[in-house]
């Protein structure tokens, strides 16, 4: 039974790194740049929701909602200000700039909230559910984060299969030049990605903090990256990707820490990423690429 | 004739200047602000606080200059610099605590050490530099970012005992060494290692300093550094000439890795108690190296020497600011980037370099 | 015996025949041209022939040597050195540097005599200095030397690019549109350049071009491809007077 709950913990938890994936694949399949900063995105969705329940005792619902916009709002700003001078910038260029907003984020919410640990509230109110006369306890929230990332993988595959918007993310991602020429409006496109990918990130967030409660500026960092190794995992660009990525990693992370050692599960996640980018380096559902000379 | 074969010689050696001339300001400069530090520690005029910063700062100019090497040199970002400086670290602190009776001569002794150091750390930056070299750009960085948190997580993990059977091993605890009485612990685990004898000091560390330097440059103004360079600017092109990628890219990776070993040789002889934490080892410490690198100018050794000195002592003497410290490296890094790259700045500095030459030229 | 032998090369990317049935054979010394309409397959077959590209299917034998499937270092040890259509300079190192990375095999010395600057290490950087401006002379590039290459105007980075080729000592010597993007006068130099280049240097060369009066000018004799099979093989004013090739050229 334990093996079961393990288990279980391990697909929530790998839920919320699928829906943080989310928002990596689709920046980099777009922008063609690694996100870094991503994973404080999430960070700060948790305070946004920390300040507005605790403090300004705010129903938690509408604190998500808030939390939403808020993320939504910094990762389009983070873009327009950061990332899109250097939108013909070395690959270097752009993954230090990255860096430095990351360091940014954590710092300013350090300044802000300070460094020490906040309790978190759940804001999810469902109860656990008991099987087996008591023998496996399945708890609520991980039930709501892997049901939150069922619909928000459905949304987002109808979204880009059959909205505009969603065909022109396609297209600026297979080619930014000729969307460009056929009337897309590329930098509106991108916008929406970062948008897009900030919003989830703060849904994440809200997950996060809900099964593990303790928030620091360094919540995201973790994670974020954890995430990244996600999306590779899964092959980057692609959206079942993500979510098959995500969830793998989180069984690999929980079962290790149940039955290797809690102390090397970030190793052995870490491995993981090593093994798939040098045995299958476009990840399970990616597509293969070749430099044109 | 002879006037034609003089001026020869003095062109010659002109040219031979250029090219050494910049390394040598360079080399003096540290000489230099060793003799200044020396004098205000013999005439007492420095406080305690900057005392205790000499041989940190020795680390990280170290740390910094041999980062640029991948960095600058190489042209791939690598984020788990503090990873090989980890290795060296804990391998020389290691050595130094195991013949700590037996060498008695304490310069022998960390000179070994140091060597210890360099080559666990190449050794290591061989094993990871196998699997990652093969990877580029985003993947890569994010790989070296892996492989320096494997390091610091199963050093964190790692409990290692001697007794007269030899030498034991253990992830789990000290009891399961299965040491004799008469054995001794020497690492403990996320403990890490106590009793380092304190071997470093500044001299020392300025000789380090100038060894990191000498290395780099010498080998950036050698054929090997040109090869280096070359895959660089120009991977498809540089193959085209026949130069052997993953050859020269290990090179320059692995007397990399092992400079950093170096730099933890220095750090764990200045601490009596050395533990692998995210401060001191993990990524976070791989990225204030990369801020040092950045600020001081990618590629350029003088610089990062430069501003791993200024960023270090800043926020040390300017109280308070310490605070703002992380804050400043983050803006640091998206303002130096912003700076040099975004098209609107890059017109800008045209327009103002166009602006110099004309007056210039009107002077004239 | 030919320099350059190859037989029925040919190789596809996904569903898409890019080469097919390619042959060639090139005399030492010869200036052999390769035309054809934009998206003949030119480009592909240079970097099937240097190793870029792995060939599906035919031999390419250098001297006698094959050098079939052999990766692009060997290659060019084994004597084809190359430019690049869309330039491949090392941009921020010197333009002495640039031919230097170039004689970088003919000249060794080891990592470890580099970084101690024992003896061998000054006595052949001198000697590689010495190639390097010998070089950048025959180019007229010898006062730039010192000059980041990306600060050389565009006809001269086409030029150090052939500079750099020459000075892996090849024995055959492919140019990729090396007049592409220059005017007509500094067409004119680039073609006393390459004929000056085969005659002082004893060179084989293969080279892609759109401009005609190149062609016709400096090459010996001349492929046409078209859709990546060769559509006439041989002496330079037949070949041009071909009324298939005018066709192919300028439509129906």
């Amino acid at each position: 039974m334990s093996f079961i709950s393990y288990l279980v913990t391990g697909i929530s938890l790998g839920s919320v790194y699928a829906i943080i994936a989310l928002g990596y694949t689709m920046v980099y399949g777009i922008a063609k740049m690694l996100n870094f900063a991503h994973g404080d995105v999430i960070m700060i969705g948790g305070y946004v929701v920390f300040v507005a329940v605790s403090n300004l005792g705010i129903n938690p619902y509408v604190a998500i909602l808030i939390s939403m916009a808020v993320c939504t709002v910094l990762g389009v700003v983070v873009e327009k200000v950061a990332y899109k001078p250097l939108r013909n910038a070395s690959p270097l260029a752009v993954l230090i700039t990255a860096i430095g907003v990351s360091y940014l984020l954590q710092n300013v919410a350090l300044l802000i909230f300070g460094s020490d640990t906040k309790a978190f509230t759940s804001v999810v109110t469902m109860k656990n559910i008991t099987l087996f006369d008591g023998q496996l306890i399945i708890p609520g929230v991980a039930v709501v984060t892997v049901l939150a990332c069922i619909v928000i993988m459905i949304g987002l595959s109808l979204f880009i299969k059959k909205t505009k918007a969603g065909r022109a993310m396609v297209a600026v991602s297979e080619d930014k030049g000729a969307a460009q020429l056929m009337g897309i409006n590329v930098n509106g496109t991108i916008s929406l990605t970062f948008a897009i990918g900030s919003g989830l990130a703060a849904i994440a967030g809200v997950l996060l903090c809900s099964a593990y409660p303790s928030l620091t500026p360094y919540t995201g960092a973790m994670p974020g990256i954890k995430a990244f190794v996600a999306a590779v995992f899964g092959g980057i660009g692609s959206i079942p990707g993500a979510m098959i990525g995500g969830i793998l990693l989180g069984i690999i992370e929980n079962l290790s820490k149940a039955y290797i050692s809690s102390q090397m599960a970030d190793a052995i996640v870490f491995a993981v990423l090593i093994i798939v980018l040098l045995v299958r380096p476009t990840g399970i559902l990616g597509k293969n690429i070749q430099e044109k000379v | 004739m002879i006037m034609m074969s003089e001026q020869k010689k003095t062109k010659g050696k002109l040219k031979l200047n250029k090219v050494t001339k910049n390394d040598l300001i360079t080399y003096l400069m540290v000489v230099i602000a060793y003799v200044i530090v020396e004098i205000l520690l013999k005439t007492g005029n420095l406080s305690s606080l900057l005392q205790g910063l000499l041989v940190p700062l020795c680390t990280y100019v170290i740390l910094a200059v041999s980062l640029n090497l991948t960095v600058g040199i190489l042209g791939e970002l690598s984020l788990g610099h503090a990873g090989f400086m980890c290795i060296g670290a804990f391998s020389s602190a290691l050595f130094s605590l195991g013949l700590k009776d037996s060498i008695a001569n304490e310069g022998l002794r960390f000179f070994i050490a140091i060597l210890v150091a360099a080559a666990s750390a190449a050794l290591c930056g061989i094993l990871v530099g196998i699997p990652v070299l093969r990877l580029k750009g985003d993947y890569l960085a994010i790989v070296t970012l892996a492989f320096g948190e494997i390091i610091k997580n199963i050093i964190n993990a790692i409990y290692l005992g001697v007794d007269s059977h030899g030498i034991h091993i253990s992830m789990t605890d000290t009891m399961s060494l299965g040491l004799e009485p008469d054995g001794k612990v020497l690492i403990k685990g996320a403990q890490g290692i106590t009793g380092t004898p304190h071997d470093s000091n500044f001299t020392i560390g300025v000789v380090l300093i100038l060894l990191s330097l000498i290395i780099i440059n010498n080998l950036v103004h050698s054929r090997t550094g040109r090869a280096v360079m070359s895959i660089r600017d120009n991977r498809i092109a540089a193959e085209s000439v026949g130069i052997n990628i993953t050859k020269y890219k290990m090179i320059a990776f692995t007397i990399s890795a092992s400079l950093a070993g170096v730099a933890g040789a220095l750090y764990s002889h200045n601490l009596s108690t050395l533990t692998a934490l995210p401060k001191n080892f993990g990524y976070n410490m791989s990225i204030m190296i990369l801020v040092f690198v950045v600020l001081g100018g990618i590629g350029n050794m003088r610089g990062s020497v430069i501003a791993a000195v200024i960023l270090t002592l800043l926020p040390e003497l300017l109280r308070g600011l310490n605070n703002y410290r992380m804050l400043i490296y983050a803006i640091v890094l998206i303002a130096m980037m912003l700076f040099n790259w975004s098209p609107r700045t890059v017109a800008w500095k045209e327009k103002m370099a166009e602006k110099l030459k004309r007056t210039k030229k009107e002077e004239v | 015996m030919a320099l350059l032998e190859v037989k029925n090369l040919g190789i596809s990317f996904g569903g898409l025949r890019a080469v097919n049935a390619f042959d060639i054979e090139i005399e030492k010394g010869q200036l052999y041209g390769l035309i054809g309409p934009n998206g003949a397959g030119k480009t592909t077959i240079f970097n099937l022939l240097t190793g870029v590209y792995k060939p599906d299917e035919g031999i390419i034998k250098l001297d006698g040597e094959n050098i079939t499937g052999k990766k692009a270092i060997d290659i060019n040890k084994a004597g084809i050195a190359r430019t690049f259509q869309n330039i491949r300079l090392f941009k921020d190192m010197s333009v002495k540097d640039n031919v230097k990375v170039g004689l970088h095999n003919h000249h060794p010395y080891s990592t470890l005599e580099g970084i101690l600057r024992l003896p061998r290490y000054f006595k052949v950087e001198k000697e590689m200095d010495e190639r390097a401006m010998e070089l950048l002379k025959v180019f007229d590039l010898d006062r730039e030397a010192d000059l980041l290459a990306s600060n050389l105007p565009y006809g001269k980075q086409r030029k150090l690019e052939i500079a750099r080729a020459l000075a892996t000592d090849p024995k055959l010597l492919l140019l990729d549109e090396p007049a592409a993007g220059m005017n007509p006068n500094e067409t004119k130099e680039l073609m006393d350049t390459i004929r000056f280049v085969r005659d002082k240097f004893d060179m084989t060369i293969l080279l892609i071009e759109h401009d005609m009066k190149l062609v016709s000018g400096i090459c010996e004799k001349l492929t046409v491809l078209n859709f990546g099979e060769v559509l006439k093989q041989g002496d330079t004013s037949t070949v041009l007077n071909d009324p298939q090739v005018i066709t192919a050229y300028l439509g129906e």
